[in-house]
């Protein structure tokens, strides 16, 4: 005789078991999610539910944040409207060379043949709040893909690049900030053209200018702008100045530590740049050199 | 028999509804725009560890499987990461609710601080080997907050089981 504990005794598999099976399952989906970039359709049903309580969570801080500016001091915008008259009066002189400047360019680069630049479209955002997550650096702006956010595309504040937008949501998107630890910007210094690509520094909220030969011509204090080859960030955009640089002969490679020139931490408004789409075809050898060799593992869209 | 000498209720039985209730409330919680997020109480962690030490056979590993998944895609965290984490805080929770409830509100609270540290610090591995960046000694001190708050959220989650079933004036419960 089969003895069978009663009904209200079972209480299914035992915990231990439970446990492994959902730890699996989260260990898949990690695995899934950090090498393969496969859980995003899981992410964004998963989003929806989260959705409603995002933005009942958003509107009472909204409407603070809102109200509180209504209340600003008349003292407060009088000072700022000085401020910003005379500084309007400095940029005046700068902004009327800078047409003649454009059209001499313009006609330069018709005389070179070469591909004009469009002026790409941006969106201007505003800073919600950082990103809540404690590990990487990243901020979320109040403009998603209802205002035709897009992942990939570069976001800047007023003195230069601060990130990239990662994740898209339907009214608000993920940037993650220059300084995070796998973020990639490929740059030029300014002083001489020398290219090279700079990595985020994580925690300290720096930049590495790796990979750059210990005899390479960088200097402290060298400007170091967006080279624009990857299409994703226009040329030219500030993105860092070198803070300190060790040439150490035992490493083939020196340590330029750099200093973000804008106010990843500080500021409120940013510009959302839209990507430019007329890019040539990567030329084929270079294609076909990258299918035979051997599979690495897929980066981050930069 | 308990440390403390206080009279021992006896409450009524915990309603489901309002566990859901509070976990989401706890989700709002973390999901407000916070502007620094280092130090911040988990308190969806919090409100489970309380609901698995008071109610085992109402909530279990599952449920807590799908409260860190919710909290993973509203975070923008890796994906699986509180889901993890939150699964074995749960198992823990599980095993240890007979022993726990013996003691006063604080000793309690004592008991639930290594669970929620266990819990940040295996984020905080998962994160690592993922190539995240170590956010500072801080991240801890959400745990502690946490675990302060252990007797308060003791009193307000208990509230609706202490309701007396019918308003007596000679038997007040």
């Amino acid at each position: 005789m089969d003895y069978q504990p009663p009904p209200f005794f079972n209480r299914g598999p035992a915990p231990l078991v439970r446990l492994g099976f959902f730890i699996s399952l989260a260990f898949l989906l990690m695995v899934l999610d950090a090498r393969f970039r496969y859980a995003e359709s899981i992410r964004q049903a998963v989003a929806l539910l989260a959705y409603p309580m995002q933005w009942a969570v958003l509107a009472p801080v909204e409407l603070v944040s809102a109200s509180a500016d209504f209340f600003t001091t008349q003292v407060a915008l009088k000072r700022d409207n000085d401020a910003l008259k005379s500084k309007q009066l400095q940029d005046a002189k700068d902004l009327l060379t800078l047409e003649a400047l454009r059209a001499e360019n313009a006609q330069l680069r018709r005389l070179h043949e070469a591909r004009e630049r469009l002026p790409r479209s941006s969106t201007l955002a505003e800073i919600l709040y950082t990103g809540r997550d404690p590990f990487s650096r990243k901020i979320v702006i109040d403009k998603g893909r209802q205002q035709d956010i897009q992942e990939g595309q570069a976001v800047i504040d007023d003195v230069g690049v601060i990130g990239q937008v990662t994740r898209v949501y339907p009214l608000l998107a993920e940037v993650t900030l220059i300084t995070d630890k796998e973020q990639r910007i490929p740059v030029e210094v300014v002083r001489n053209g020398l290219r090279a690509v700079v990595y985020g520094g994580g925690a300290a909220g720096t930049l590495d200018l790796s990979y750059t030969a210990a005899n390479a011509d960088v200097q402290a204090d060298d400007l170091l702008v967006t080279s624009g080859i990857d299409g994703t960030y226009p040329p030219g955009l500030p993105v860092a100045r070198v803070s300190r640089i060790e040439r150490d002969a035992a490493y083939a490679f020196a340590k330029i530590t750099c200093v973000p020139t804008s106010g990843t931490e500080q500021n409120k408004q940013v510009l959302v740049l839209s990507r430019e789409v007329n890019l040539p075809p990567p030329p084929v050898e270079a294609e076909t050199a990258v299918k035979s060799g051997k599979q690495k593992r897929p980066r981050k869209p930069e | 028999m308990r440390f403390d000498d206080r009279p021992q209720r006896i409450l009524l039985p915990a309603n489901v509804g309002f566990m859901v209730l509070s976990l989401a409330l706890a989700l709002l919680f973390n999901l407000l725009p916070w502007r620094d997020v280092s130090g911040l109480p988990d308190m969806a962690a919090l409100v489970l560890t309380f609901w698995c030490v008071h109610q085992p056979r109402k909530i279990g590993i599952g449920a807590a499987w799908m409260l860190g998944l919710i909290m993973d895609a509203a975070n923008g965290a890796l994906l699986g990461q509180h889901a993890f984490a939150y699964s074995v805080l749960a198992f823990a929770a599980l095993g240890l609710h007979r022993r726990i409830l013996w003691f006063s509100p604080w000793r309690q609270a004592a008991h639930v601080l290594p669970l929620l540290l266990g819990c940040q610090v295996l984020m905080l591995g998962v994160r690592m080997i993922a190539g995240g960046m170590f956010p500072g000694l801080p991240y801890f001190a959400g745990s502690l907050i946490a675990a302060a708050l252990w007797p308060t959220a003791t009193f307000l989650l208990l509230l609706p089981q202490r309701r007396p079933e019918s308003v007596d004036e000679n038997r007040p419960i």
